[in-house]
């Protein structure tokens, strides 16, 4: 290498960070397209959003739906199941948090925070729909549901875990609510999951 | 020497790659000025929602989209439809759901049902699997210039229906085509050295569009070029929906890459000064 | 001939000797990039570094595309519209891959012809030339066999006549096609073990360029002057060379960016160019494509094997004497390969004293008629098996055994070859005049 003029040197130095740069550049735009190639493809994340049709389900019955290969337990309540899921104080529970992907993380488990809130002007009697995950937070069982366990909800017959009409844990080993997943009503009739 | 080599290459693969279209029977395919041609040509929104719609009011009800998925309509850069509609579109269509083990209504995430009868080809590749242009001579410069031309040829069959030319007997099967180059061909049409009098053949599909087969939303006009233009755009569609985004990368690439070459010239030039000497002679 | 003089890697802290002599990785690389290369090397040296860079992208982007590829003759052509519409950039991907194997073959046609004009298979380099031909063979296997896996009409076709050329051979052909197939036909069978050594290959590559690259840093490059660098002392071999870094790689790297710039302009303006569009209709068993063409790399040697047929007086000849063993289908066959082992042969059919095309006056004109040949065979061979077409191909196959069989060997006893410069020092001055400020 020569010594070239001062002013020279600096000329050559910008040119060399340059073309580093340049290179630098395009290496890791060259490398993101290699990564991001193995995220959820386009069929698997249209599969991330599911519209479930509920106009057929009467209240005191439920249905079950896969979603993102789990299922998903929607119920339509009865007054008193409401009722009874109201009167529990949360601060006895096992679990008093909501476990609600749709609110505030953190927020206490009252029924209220528990259910799917209807669309404005439907018939639906606040409090009716219940929408959760339909997996034990135990160990992943499908727990039973129709008034199944001690206290009227649902109830894992792996362990034992008893589960109340609001899909909360109140006897049995599991440590968790069954959680809501992320869900609404997109018209009267129907609950888009995801 | 070696520049002439160069050049030579690039030659020869010009003339290599188109090489093997060169000895079809088919008759002129039209140069359509299609709105995603060139570096810079997008889908054109509009016609492909037209397009959509000769698809399923003429050409579904026996071939089909297999490898399309419905949820496709609604992505940018392509039909882009609002998804409320998709889902209402996919309704048409019935689909075998193996859970259930019996048809359904289709979903977004369903793909179109394949073809219902045998022998109607599946659309979703037809714009690649079809080259529309070929030559000169065996060369692929044609294609380098106009593209590979499968919707040119879409759009040309589909205009390419005429009255059957008199040398042919009057129950040959199948309509004449004079695009169409793979169909069935009387011999009473045929010269003495066995070449073709007129260009084209029988094609098994009876002629679809004739012109104002649909009313379209938005106004447009649906005399029978429109018509073959707007559902030839829509199967380029089909077949390439990522168009927009690869040209999109492409030119990314193209431009840094241009800039880093200026960039290491100047690097390269620079650090060989010393080695080089200033006064190059000129030899 | 031992290596060319010059500075290697000194361990000096502490750290850096305690790794050098557990595994003297660092010296090795050192070595490696700062071997000395002769500093004439013109601009048709760049295609080493292109290769290179092909069979890392080509490694990349496969990889890439097996994670979202099934091997399945059900699945394969579903699984490759999946690739082109749903997983992401994977529309870019394969066109980079398909795209980025003709980039490969553009690459490794110019690097033997650049041997081939500047006699870089000459003594001593004739192990580094028989492996870069090892090289081509691979590259040509690994290619045919990604070309099945879209699973398409010419995939399956293509599979169908080049596994049919082993089937030419006489009494044990059958046999051998069968066990290459895993059945009677092209099927399911072909098509996972055609995508398992499609995933081999490459990596048998990488190892035979390693092997490559090594063999030529110990004989030294050669460069345009086939001049050879003087090794009489480090001082001397200075004036001829400088370090591959900064000067070649930098060098190269431009060289690599221009070919990649057309590069992305092929694959995002025109991916399908290069490819046949009966590949996007799939695979079917009972119907034949109207015309079925290799892929244009292969097209020369595609030439090659068709142009010998039944009418052949070398042909009729060749079938006489063996009883009728060698008839024109087999003939063609060992007429294809045959033209790859003559050339692979080329450093001991070249009788000539002098290394490089640019002191042979009458070399080089038969050099430019062999590349042109090679042009003319690769549109014959696209063409159909009729006349005109296979006489030329006839024509063109007949000069390329003849270059190198009769041609090269008589050339170096007939040719007066022009005076070469003492040294490559010489031939740099003469170019570039003396360096205004000496070297450091």
């Amino acid at each position: 290498m020569s010594h070239a003029d001062d002013h020279e040197g600096t000329r050559r130095d910008f040119l060399y960070y340059a073309t580093a740069g340049a290179g630098v550049v395009a290496t890791g735009a060259a490398v993101w397209p290699l990564v991001n190639q193995m995220n959820p493809s386009a069929d698997v994340q249209a599969l991330s959003s599911i519209l479930v049709p509920v106009d057929g389900v009467e209240p005191g019955t439920q249905i079950t739906v896969k979603w993102l290969g789990k299922p998903v337990f929607i119920r339509r309540r009865t007054a008193p199941e409401i009722e009874a899921a109201e009167k529990v104080d949360v601060s006895t529970l096992p679990d008093p948090l909501a476990r609600n992907a749709n609110i505030e993380a953190g927020s206490p488990g009252t029924d209220d925070n528990r259910v799917l809130t209807p669309p404005e002007g439907s018939d639906a009697v606040p409090g009716e729909w219940l929408v959760m995950m339909g997996v034990c937070t135990h160990l992943g069982c499908v727990p039973l549901g129709d008034g199944a366990g001690d206290f009227g909800g649902w109830f894992c017959p792996c362990h034992g875990s008893h589960y109340d009409t609001a899909g909360r844990i109140r006897k049995g080993p599991a440590p968790e609510n069954l959680p809501v997943p992320p869900a609404e009503f997109v018209d009267a009739s129907t609950i888009k999951l995801g | 020497m070696f520049k002439a080599l160069g050049l030579a290459t690039v030659t020869a693969l010009a003339l290599s790659a188109g090489g093997a279209f060169a000895a079809g029977g088919g008759g002129h395919v039209e140069d359509v000025d299609f709105s995603f041609e060139g570096p810079f040509g997008k889908f054109d929104q509009n016609q492909l929602q037209r397009g959509l719609k000769v698809y399923t009011m003429v050409c579904s009800s026996c071939h089909g989209l297999q490898y399309v998925p419905i949820r496709s309509l609604s992505d940018e850069g392509g039909p882009h439809l609002p998804e409320d509609q998709v889902r209402a579109y996919a309704e048409r269509y019935e689909v075998f759901d193996a859970e259930l083990d019996d048809f359904r209504p289709a979903k977004p995430v369903d793909h179109f049902p394949g073809s219902t009868l045998d022998n109607a080809p599946d659309l979703s590749l037809m714009a690649k699997k079809r080259a529309g242009f070929h030559g000169p001579l065996g060369s692929g410069i044609n294609q380098m210039f106009k593209g590979m031309g499968g919707p040119e040829y879409i759009y040309s069959l589909l205009t390419g229906y005429h009255e059957a030319p008199e040398c042919a007997p009057e129950d040959f099967p199948g309509s004449y085509n004079a695009v169409f180059a793979a169909g069935g061909f009387p011999d009473s049409c045929k010269n003495e050295d066995g070449s073709h009098m007129v260009p084209g053949s029988w094609i098994a599909m009876a002629q679809p569009l004739y012109g104002e087969d649909v009313d379209f939303d938005d106004g447009h006009d649906n005399d029978l070029h429109h018509v073959a233009e707007d559902v030839s755009a829509f199967l380029m569609w089909t077949a390439e929906p990522k168009m927009m985004a690869r040209k999109t990368a492409g030119l990314t690439g193209v431009i840094f890459l241009t800039v880093l070459s200026v960039l290491l010239y100047l690097t390269n030039k620079r650090i060989w000064g010393p080695i080089k000497g200033k006064n190059k002679k000129t030899s | 001939m031992a290596g060319i003089p010059h500075d290697h890697y000194e361990p000096k802290t502490g750290a850096e000797k305690w790794l050098h002599s557990r595994l003297p990785i660092v010296g090795l690389l050192y070595d490696t990039i700062m071997i000395p290369t002769p500093k004439n090397l013109n601009w048709m040296w760049i295609w080493g570094i292109i290769l290179t860079f092909c069979l890392v992208l080509q490694i990349v982007t496969g990889i890439i595309l097996a994670m979202h590829y099934t091997p399945h003759v059900d699945l394969a052509f579903a699984s490759v519209e999946h690739i082109m519409r749903n997983v992401n950039g994977g529309h870019f991907l394969r066109y980079l891959h398909m795209n980025g194997a003709s980039l490969f073959f553009v690459a490794v046609y110019m690097h033997i012809f650049r041997g081939l004009y500047y006699g870089s298979y000459k003594a001593p380099r004739e192990i580094t030339w028989i492996i870069g031909m090892l090289i081509y063979l691979a590259m040509m296997g690994t290619a045919f066999m990604g070309y099945v896996l879209p699973w398409g009409q010419m995939s399956f076709w293509g599979a169908t006549v080049i596994t049919g050329l082993f089937g030419a051979i006489p009494f044990i052909g059958e046999p051998i096609q069968t066990w290459l197939l895993g059945g009677p036909a092209v099927d399911n069978a072909t098509l996972n073990r055609f995508f398992s050594l499609h995933y081999l290959l490459p990596f048998v590559i990488a190892a035979l360029v390693a092997v490559h690259i090594w063999a030529f840093h110990s004989t030294g490059n050669n460069n345009p002057t086939g001049v050879e660098v003087r090794r009489t002392s480090k001082a001397d071999a200075e004036k001829d060379t400088v370090p591959f870094w900064p000067y070649f790689v930098i060098k190269d790297l431009f060289a690599l960016a221009v070919i990649l710039a057309i590069f992305f302009a092929i694959v995002g303006f025109m991916p399908n160019y290069l490819g046949h569009p009966d590949n996007y209709i799939e695979a079917n068993p009972l119907s034949t494509p109207a015309h079925i063409v290799p892929e244009w790399y292969f097209l020369p040697f595609y030439a090659i094997l068709r142009a010998f047929t039944g009418d052949v007086w070398v042909v009729m000849f060749a079938s006489w004497i063996t009883g009728g063993i060698v008839d024109a289908k087999f003939f063609g066959v060992l007429a294809m390969f045959g033209a790859i082992a003559v050339m692979a042969l080329a450093p001991w059919l070249d009788t000539s004293s002098v290394r490089s095309g640019r002191y042979r006056p009458m070399f080089k004109w038969w050099f430019a008629l062999l590349v042109l040949d090679f042009i003319v065979l690769m549109w014959a061979g696209a063409m159909p098996a009729e006349p005109p077409f296979s006489t030329i191909s006839l024509i063109g196959s007949t000069y390329w055994f003849a270059y190198f069989l009769v041609i090269l060997p008589l050339l170096g006893v007939i040719e007066k070859p022009l005076p070469q410069p003492e040294t490559i020092e010489d031939d740099f001055k003469a170019h570039y005049g003396k360096a205004e400020t000496p070297a450091e």
